[in-house]
Order: C-alpha cells, then sequence, then structure tokens
C-alpha cells in the first residue's frame, strides 16, 4: 500500500523488540483504547544506559512501526539521549509518516519519556518534571474523550 | 491467493457490461440531443437502457433519472423533498443515525436551512421498525429516508412496511438502495418507494453512474443546471456508455437473483460461523435480515487498520470501521449507533462477497483472519491487561 513508505511497513510487517519484558526497571504506557491506540515500553537500564528495551502496541500499522523504530532508535544509548528523541527524528528514521498518522510517532516519544520516569521514580532519582510533559504536544485525543 | 472480499466498497466491472460500454463509446458517439441520425441513434440507446432498468424496479422509464452514482441521488431526491415540503410548511424530516454520509450530510446542512430532522435509534442489531417510523412522523413532516440495506453491517430495513407507513401518512419515502440494488429484490411498486438512489460499480457495473428514481408528479430541485436532459432535472450531456453498461450489469445481476443470493448467503454464513470461533469477538448487525454478502465483525483488543495491512499482506482486500482507516478521530458513526464502545469499533472488519467468492476462498479468509487476529493480539498491550484480569472483556 502507498500510504506507508517501505519503512514504516517493514517496521510494522517485522516488528523489532517487539513483546513484554520480565523484571523491566521501567515501563511507560500512553495512549487510550478509544482513541484507537496505546503504546507500552518496558526498558532495562544498568549504569544510566538502556541495555534492552521492549514493546507492545494496539494501534494502526504506523502505531507499531513508531514504536519498533523508537526502541531500535534508543537502545544500547545512555538514558539522556533517549529522553531527546523526539517524534520527528522517529518519523524521520521511517522515511515519514502521513500527516494524520504523526501522532503516533508523539505517542512513542511519550511512552520512551514514560518508560524512564518510572524507572527515575522507582529509584528515587529527582528530575525535572518539565521534562515529562504530559501528552502535550500531540493534540490527537487528549481531552476529547 | 488473492481473495477480493471488498464488494460494499466496489466490484470488479462485468464482463458483458465492459464489453458494451467500449462498443457504444466507438460506435455511439452522437449526442443524444442532436437532431442529426448519429444524435438520435444515441438517443434510441438511452431510451433503451432507460426502459431496462425502469423495467428491472418496476418502474416507467421517465421515473428513472440518470445521475453521476449514488451520492448525487440521495442528494437530490433530499433536497427534493425538502424544497417541497418547504413550500407546504413542512420542514421536518426522519431517518436514521447510520445512514451513508451523502444523506446525513445532506440533512446536516438542511438542519442549517432550519429543517428539523429526527434520527431514529437503530439498536443493537441494526434495525428499526415500521412502528418507530409512525411514531416519528408529525403533521409537519416531508420526508422518510431510510436505506434499504446498510453500507457497513449489512442489515436490511423492512423497506415495504415502512413505504406502506409513510404512503398511509402521507409523506414521502426515499430509500437508498445502493448496497441492495443488483443483491435484493427491489420493486418500487410493491415496497411503497417515491425516490430510490441507486449506484452501478455496487453491481458489476461502471462508476461514476447511478440512478434516482423519482415516483412520476414528484416535483425534482435540479442540482445541475445549464440543460433540458434528463426532462430538465439533471442537466449534461449523458454519460451514454456508463449508463449502458450500468442496464447491462443490473440485468445481470438481476438474473437469477434469488439462485445467486442463497449461494451468497450459504458462503456468508459459512464465514459468519468461522469467524464466530475467534474469542472475544462479535458480529455486528442482525444475523438473518443481512445482505447475502456481508459479514462484519468486532475483535476486542485489536485495532482495524493493522489487521487490514497484514491481511492484505496475505491477498485479502477487507475493509474496516476504524478511526485509523478513515482519517478521522473517531470510528465509525454505523457501529457507534449500533451501541459499540469506541475501543471495540476500533478493532472492526468488513467483509463483504460475491458470487465470484468461493467456498475455499471463504475458508482461507477464516484461517487468515483467526491468525492475525491472534497475533496482533499477542503484541497488544490491551489484550494482556484483558487476558491478565487487568481490565474486564467487553465482548464475552
Amino acid at each position: 500500500m502507498a500510504l506507508y513508505s517501505e519503512k514504516v511497513m517493514d517496521h510494522f510487517r517485522n516488528p523489532r523488540n517487539v513483546g513484554a519484558m520480565e523484571n523491566a526497571d521501567g515501563v511507560g504506557q500512553v495512549g487510550n483504547a478509544k482513541c484507537g491506540d496505546i503504546m507500552k515500553i518496558y526498558l532495562k537500564i544498568e549504569e544510566d544506559v538502556i541495555t534492552d528495551v521492549k514493546f507492545e502496541t494496539f494501534g494502526c500499522g504506523s502505531a507499531i512501526a513508531s514504536s519498533s523504530m523508537a526502541t531500535e532508535l534508543i537502545k544500547g544509548k545512555p538514558i539522556g539521549e533517549a529522553m531527546e528523541l523526539t517524534n520527528r527524528a522517529v518519523a524521520e528514521a521511517l522515511d515519514g509518516l502521513p500527516p494524520h498518522k504523526m501522532h503516533c510517532s508523539v505517542l512513542a516519544e511519550e511512552a520512551i519519556k514514560a518508560a524512564i520516569k518510572d524507572y527515575y521514580d522507582r529509584r528515587g532519582i529527582g528530575y525535572d518534571t518539565a521534562q515529562f510533559h504530559d501528552c502535550a504536544s500531540c493534540g490527537h485525543c487528549c481531552g476529547k474523550h | 491467493m488473492k481473495i477480493y472480499a471488498d464488494h460494499a466498497a466496489t466490484t470488479k466491472i462485468s464482463e458483458a457490461a465492459a464489453a458494451a460500454m467500449l462498443y457504444h463509446m466507438n460506435e455511439t458517439y452522437g449526442n443524444p440531443s442532436s437532431l442529426h441520425t448519429e444524435g438520435q441513434r444515441a438517443a434510441e440507446v438511452l431510451a433503451d437502457a432507460r426502459g431496462r432498468i425502469a423495467r428491472l424496479l418496476g418502474a416507467e422509464p421517465r421515473e428513472i433519472i440518470f445521475t453521476s452514482g449514488g451520492s448525487e441521488a440521495d442528494n437530490q431526491a433530499i433536497l427534493s423533498a425538502a424544497r417541497l415540503g418547504e413550500r407546504q410548511g413542512r420542514k421536518h424530516i426522519v431517518s436514521t443515525a447510520f445512514e451513508h454520509h451523502a444523506v446525513l450530510h445532506t440533512l446536516q446542512a438542511l438542519e442549517k436551512q432550519g429543517f428539523e430532522v429526527t434520527l431514529l435509534d437503530v439498536h443493537e442489531n441494526g434495525l428499526i421498525t415500521p412502528e418507530e417510523v409512525a411514531a416519528a412522523i408529525r403533521p409537519d413532516t416531508c420526508l422518510v429516508t431510510v436505506m434499504f440495506a446498510n453500507n457497513e453491517i449489512g442489515t436490511v430495513q423492512p423497506i415495504a412496511e415502512i413505504g406502506e407507513v409513510c404512503r398511509a401518512r402521507g409523506v414521502l419515502f426515499h430509500t437508498d438502495a445502493v448496497q441492495a440494488a443488483g443483491h435484493l429484490p427491489i420493486d418500487v411498486i410493491a415496497q411503497n418507494v417515491d425516490l430510490l438512489s441507486l449506484s452501478a460499480h455496487k453491481f458489476h457495473g461502471p462508476r461514476g453512474v447511478g440512478v434516482l428514481y423519482a415516483k412520476k408528479n414528484i416535483p425534482l430541485t435540479s442540482l445541475i443546471e445549464g440543460g433540458a436532459q434528463e426532462r430538465g432535472r439533471r442537466a449534461g450531456t449523458e454519460n451514454l456508455p456508463a449508463i449502458v453498461g450500468m442496464a447491462v450489469a443490473l440485468e445481470e445481476a438481476c438474473t437469477d437473483l434469488a439462485g445467486k443470493r442463497e449461494r451468497l448467503t450459504a458462503l456468508r454464513d459459512r464465514l459468519i460461523r468461522g469467524l464466530s470461533a475467534i474469542p472475544h469477538s462479535v458480529l455486528n448487525g442482525d444475523p438473518v435480515r443481512r445482505l447475502p454478502g456481508n459479514v462484519h465483525f468486532c475483535f476486542e483488543g485489536i485495532e482495524g487498520e493493522s489487521l487490514l495491512l497484514l491481511l492484505d499482506d496475505r491477498g485479502i482486500a477487507a475493509s474496516s470501521g476504524s478511526a485509523c482507516t478513515s482519517g478521522s478521530l473517531d470510528p465509525s458513526h454505523v457501529l457507534l449507533a449500533i451501541g459499540r464502545p469506541h475501543e471495540i469499533a476500533h478493532g472492526s472488519l468488513r467483509l463483504t462477497l460475491s458470487d465470484d467468492n468461493t467456498e475455499e476462498e471463504v475458508d482461507y479468509l477464516i484461517a487468515a483472519v483467526t491468525d492475525v487476529v491472534a497475533y496482533l493480539r499477542s503484541i497488544s498491550p490491551v489484550w494482556r491487561e484483558l487476558v491478565s484480569g487487568k481490565q474486564k472483556f467487553i465482548l464475552n
């Protein structure tokens, strides 16, 4: 289908890092089933480095592909780098998303941030709350339902 | 295997219709409005097609108006009845919550012009009753418009009985028969229909052409001005090849209609039985009072667009009412109208069969859908919460 780039279709058909994770150090879930997409990211973190990452997604093709690409982009990276991952970078790595599917990349960014925040909370590590905006930049479905 | 199971979206053109179109494109090139022999020959072909279509609907030739398709026919039928009602001081219209947008959006436009619209609840089974229509009709009601068969969940309304109620109350009755024409028997007299819309490409005819049937003496409002074609009710040079193609396709579709329905219903029910075995799924729409080729399910814990893409990878062309496939935030208004919650409506799948589909294909469809639903559930955090008991299943 021409709706998506080949890269999107590849990550959709063969998602990387898909599945649950036992004993994750941080778990983040964003989205809403009413809106049609939920992403869950599991992180394994050792000495500030994301040594493993898994995802589960309920959603459309681009939601699954965005989760898959986002996990690839942060695997093996220090937390600081993962925190800097933007939705735009996820979309660009997928060779672009249709305009009405950009919110899928936003969800991916936010799921990762939510998982990192959960890690900080579990470990009692202090952070600047401004780093973790709550589903603000997407405008997809927030407040609608 | 390649399986086309999206016949409610459009159908493959019949060979006979395509051949007739090509022939008339080459041979009958005159303008039916021209006085010369070439023009008059085209006028004869046009009249012949009109007569054949009229016969198949139980109508008279002059009651057949050729349009660009079902949407135009819906628009013209409703606007004509509204203009007529307006002149009589009647500005109330009765319809249902799950009409096609060609009807709903026209009604919304009329509401902005001061009309009142009552949309009947279609209940979980997707059916309304003649009694509900009767109760909704008021002294100022000028039109009842109820679709013959629903384009998503395939439910077939009691059209003749609704028409009877309307006739008894002196209210015009329009039905959007786009999904029904060529699939279910239509007789505008026996079914008490005043206005009816149909579209050729839903029964193996060409796209871009349809019919508005309007009972004689109902004055129509022209949507397109500029000529006396269609007795002044629709201007523009007639699309003769398409009109002939439509006539041929409708004749073909209506030949042995009962036999085709029986075969198709058996295929449909085989598919419904197979998909019903998928846990936490539900058939949408009445199991019996539905189009012979329509199968429509919701599967809990998954989203429809990813289901369609993975089925496409397996050679299956299907459709879904999920928001992601519609380009809007909300899932199908039809599924919401029958009371499916958003999270269930997102996981919907429509498979619409034709007489060309086989039992072998149906079995392949069952296996593929079962497999893909199981896979998508295995990567869905929603499904994990459902099976772990953190969330309650909505579908049993």
